[in-house]
């Protein structure tokens, strides 16, 4: 019965309850570049290898424009459209000619996109991390920590992000293309609606979503070149244990993960901490293919 | 009558014309040689046993199979190798077996993708639905229900009902009342009668031959891939030996 | 012996008589260099049996590959002196022990699931190989030195530059005929026909998830050879081989020699790294020489997607 009690005893609530926080604003920062892969997966079934990559080269476009402007959410702005324009170009150059072929190709076209860019911005930028400061730099108090009021805004700022493209999708024009164009592409086409731009489209709002979260998060951790394959890695984690396509599936998933790994590093050093999404992906094949956060199917 | 590529002396202003159209799936040469016309307004009918080619004529025309040889022109203009999507904001509407329709989207989204085009202004857009509703109050009941959840019938309305927002020139109608009762087969009647009326062209492939003989001014009738004959409505009936020998049971 | 045989194999001893000969007449550094395309066309090799004959694209070879050089440095220096035949065994079991791992949780999806799945198991075993530094020296690696050619009570020698080119010869031209065979058998034709339609495979009763596995051991198999072959040649193990960008290289080799081929990844290896040298000595070292290649990976992947090789796919598989 001590026993038991001293346990409980040393658990640390204070470290939990600033671990959830933690977890739960890098769960939303992974929801956002994991909402962008799977919106590009489940609309045009396009496996988007150079995600990370454009994650993370929308934290050096910010970092560019933040040293120009000292204006970090011009930053913000500047990078998603510069890295959306850049994204669309890519989808039109290189995608585009590979459209009605074996999906395998799309996989190894962004794989070889993903190359260029890393090895571009190692070139360009040298191997040492950027930083952006952060834009509001006032704490508050949480137990003992001065907690910074920025990541509870960027939790805040990614998921009005995600919200507002769900607003989109379900009322704009353009929303009610995209989703037709994902049931029926032969018919969407004959409505006149034009298919190939619907595509570049959605592909430029995916690379916009992923670039954000790279200035979003760039204050938290510094920037550099590899900073893109953690991070698809784990947004493919992600849209795998959320469920493939499925965007609720995703958000929920990203912060679960999160808030485990948070958890876990209480006690394990971060890089090992890694382990734990690895483990809920193996769980999840195991037990749940199709994905834990979506209904099983019949 | 002629059996040649048919030629119009007389009669409407050649909307759409087809001239020795060969498509292919694979292998399989399905259309031999495909030719029509259809006039501004004209109902032209399409009648053949199944798997002589007339769906695939229509979606060769509306470019979602592509052609290896042959025209297709439109007010003139070749459109052999243009892209559905202009093509639909060019004028020409497709209403394909099955339906079709978008079955997540609600009925009033299905009909969006059809108004929602440049230079349709917020009132012509009311204009329409008010129409469209009119002629299928049924849709206007179910307006926020999604596709999926509409009876056969009037998923078949649904889908002409979107042709119409495109406020097309000619609308290509693939069997439009397979699967549908007799009640609504008269009714799929009515709404080509009005659409004959406000101007607008139908190419018209169908099984059920009498309906077509009643709602069209010309007919062909096609047979392994190319027309065998064709003629005006009046000059043929139901029990013509012609009938009977490339649609016979 | 048919016509296309004859061809086949008097082609084939040409190409082994040039390989042969290579290591006597070129410099040192070629000579190496030579070496090493064989060594890392050994991995791309066992990548295509996946790739072009099954039609699953694994991003997961780094992890057997590395799991083969770390196995056979563990043989080199646990026991001394070094026994080649053991590093080669202790690599073989480690990377079929990955491969086997992987296997059986990838192999329950289909296409792009199971290359991401691949990918992750082998960055999964790329942070427990970094971050277990007690057992695997981490992020500094493994050193340890080159063992002797042995053959029991027989025979005992030195490696030198030429000896180890052809040792490295023998077993990769030993691996090539294996899988040739293999990709003619009942099985291959099996692993084929799941590239073709996998449903129609399916329905005919294959199951087909034991054939994958069987293929995508037998694929990690001998790309755990590759890197023991590896930890034999530089006399060092390091995690960076482990790391997704070795997966990444030997895709870029199988799709740039053509798929399906078994020697076209061979050539794609060569061919890469030929680039690769070439630009860095006409644009310096720092050149970041990855952009041009990946952007001709890219056209390569538009407009020939069948690879240098491709066009021979038929015939070389006759």
């Amino acid at each position: 019965m001590n026993a038991i009690a001293e346990f409980f005893q040393n658990i640390p609530i204070d470290l939990l309850l600033i671990q959830t926080i933690n977890g739960i604003v890098t769960g939303m920062i992974l929801a956002l570049v994991a909402s962008g892969l799977t919106l590009i997966f489940g609309i045009m079934d396009v496996v988007n290898f150079a995600h990370g990559e454009l994650f993370m080269l929308g934290a050096y476009v910010g970092v560019v424009v933040f040293a120009l402007t000292g204006n970090f959410w011009l930053a913000l702005i500047a990078s998603s459209a510069i890295v959306a324009i850049l994204g669309a170009a890519m989808q039109i150059l290189t995608l585009r000619p590979l459209i009605g072929r074996d999906p395998l190709n799309t996989i190894l076209a962004t794989f070889g996109i993903s190359l260029i860019l890393q090895n571009f911005v190692l070139w360009q930028f040298g191997p040492v991390a950027r930083k952006i400061s952060e834009p509001i730099t006032t704490h508050f108090n949480l137990f003992y920590l001065e907690y910074p009021w920025y990541r509870l805004v960027i939790a805040g700022l990614s998921a009005a992000i995600i919200g507002v493209f769900w607003l989109f999708l379900k009322r704009s024009k353009f929303g009610v293309w995209i989703r037709a164009t994902t049931q029926d592409r032969v018919m969407a086409q004959a409505m006149g609606i034009p298919v190939p731009w619907v595509y570049t489209g959605v592909f430029a709002i995916g690379a916009a979503m992923a670039a954000a979260s790279g200035v979003l998060f760039a204050p938290m951790a510094g920037v550099s070149h590899t900073m893109g394959l953690d991070w698809v890695l784990k947004a493919f984690i992600v849209v795998v244990v959320g469920g493939m396509g499925s965007l609720g599936g995703s958000i929920a998933a990203a912060i679960f993960i999160s808030l485990l790994e948070a958890y876990a590093s209480i006690w394990v050093s971060p890089a090992q901490a890694v382990i734990v999404s690895f483990v809920v992906l193996i769980l999840t094949l195991l037990f749940r293919p199709t994905g834990l956060f979506v209904p099983t199917p019949k | 009558m002629s059996m040649a590529a048919p030629r119009h002396e007389q009669g409407p202003a050649p909307l759409v014309t087809v001239d020795g159209l060969h498509t292919y799936y694979g292998k399989s040469h399905i259309l031999n040689g495909v030719s029509l016309q259809v006039g501004r307004g004209e109902v032209v009918g399409l009648i053949g046993r199944n798997g002589v080619g007339k769906s695939t004529t229509l979606k060769t025309i509306m470019g979602l199979v592509a052609a290896r040889a042959g025209q297709i022109s439109f007010e003139g203009r070749s459109i052999t190798r243009t892209a559905p999507h202009r093509l639909a904001h060019m004028g020409i509407g497709y209403v394909p077996e099955d339906r079709r329709i978008f079955r997540l989207l609600t009925v009033m989204e299905n009909l969006r993708t059809g108004f929602d085009r440049e230079g349709v202004t917020g009132e012509r857009k009311k204009e329409l639905l008010d129409k469209v509703f009119a002629y299928f109050p049924v849709l206007g009941e179910r307006r926020n229900q999604a596709g999926g959840t509409l009876s056969g019938g009037e998923q078949q309305m649904l889908a002409i009902a979107r042709a119409m927002m495109l406020e097309p020139k000619i609308i290509l109608l693939d069997e439009p009342t397979e699967g549908l009762m007799p009640r609504m087969v008269s009714q799929i009647h009515q709404i080509i009668d009005v659409l004959h009326k406000e101007g607008v062209a139908i190419l018209l492939v169908e099984q059920n031959v009498p309906l077509t003989l009643e709602a069209s001014q010309r007919i062909y009738i096609m047979e392994k891939g190319a027309m065998r004959h064709h003629c005006a409505t009046s000059a043929i009936t139901i029990d013509d030996p012609l009938i009977k020998q490339y649609l016979g049971v | 012996m048919s016509r296309h045989s004859k061809i086949y194999w008097s082609g084939f001893c040409v190409v082994m008589a040039l390989l042969i000969v290579a290591p006597l007449v070129l410099p040192e550094f070629w000579r190496r260099f030579l070496t090493e395309v064989l060594i890392w066309g050994l991995l791309a090799m066992s990548s295509d049996l996946l790739i072009g004959y099954t039609g699953m694209i694994s991003f997961g070879h780094s992890a057997f590959f590395g799991l083969g050089m770390y196995g056979a440095a563990a043989a080199l220096l646990l026991v001394s002196p070094p026994n080649l035949w053991l590093a080669m065994g202790l690599g073989l079991a480690g990377a079929a022990g990955a491969a086997l791992f992987v296997a059986y949780f990838s192999t329950r999806l289909r296409d792009i699931y199971f290359a991401i799945t691949t990918l992750i198991f082998s960055q999964i075993f790329y942070v427990i190989i970094f971050t277990s530094t007690s057992l695997t020296g981490g992020e500094n690696g493994l050193i340890f030195s080159r063992p002797h050619f042995t053959i029991p009570f027989l025979y005992d020698v030195r490696f030198n530059g030429t000896t180890l080119h052809w040792f490295v010869l023998a077993v990769v031209t030993a691996s090539y005929l294996i899988l040739r065979r293999v990709t003619q058998s009942p099985f291959g034709m099996v692993l084929q026909s799941i590239r073709e339609n996998e449903a129609r495979t399916r329905a005919i009763g294959y199951p087909l998830q034991r054939y994958k596995i069987v293929a995508v051991m037998l694929s990690g198999v001998f790309a755990g050879l590759a890197g023991v072959l590896y930890a034999v040649q530089n006399e060092f193990a390091a995690p960076d081989f482990v790391y997704f960008i070795t997966s990444g290289d030997t895709v870029i080799f199988n799709v740039m020699g053509g798929i399906g081929t078994l020697v076209g990844p061979i050539v794609g290896a060569g061919f890469f790294q030929l680039l690769r040298e070439l630009l860095s000595r006409a644009f310096g070292d720092q050149f970041p020489y990855l952009i041009p290649l990946g952007f001709i990976f890219i056209v390569m992947i538009i407009f020939l997607p069948q690879g240098l090789l491709g066009f021979a796919r038929r015939w070389l598989n006759r």
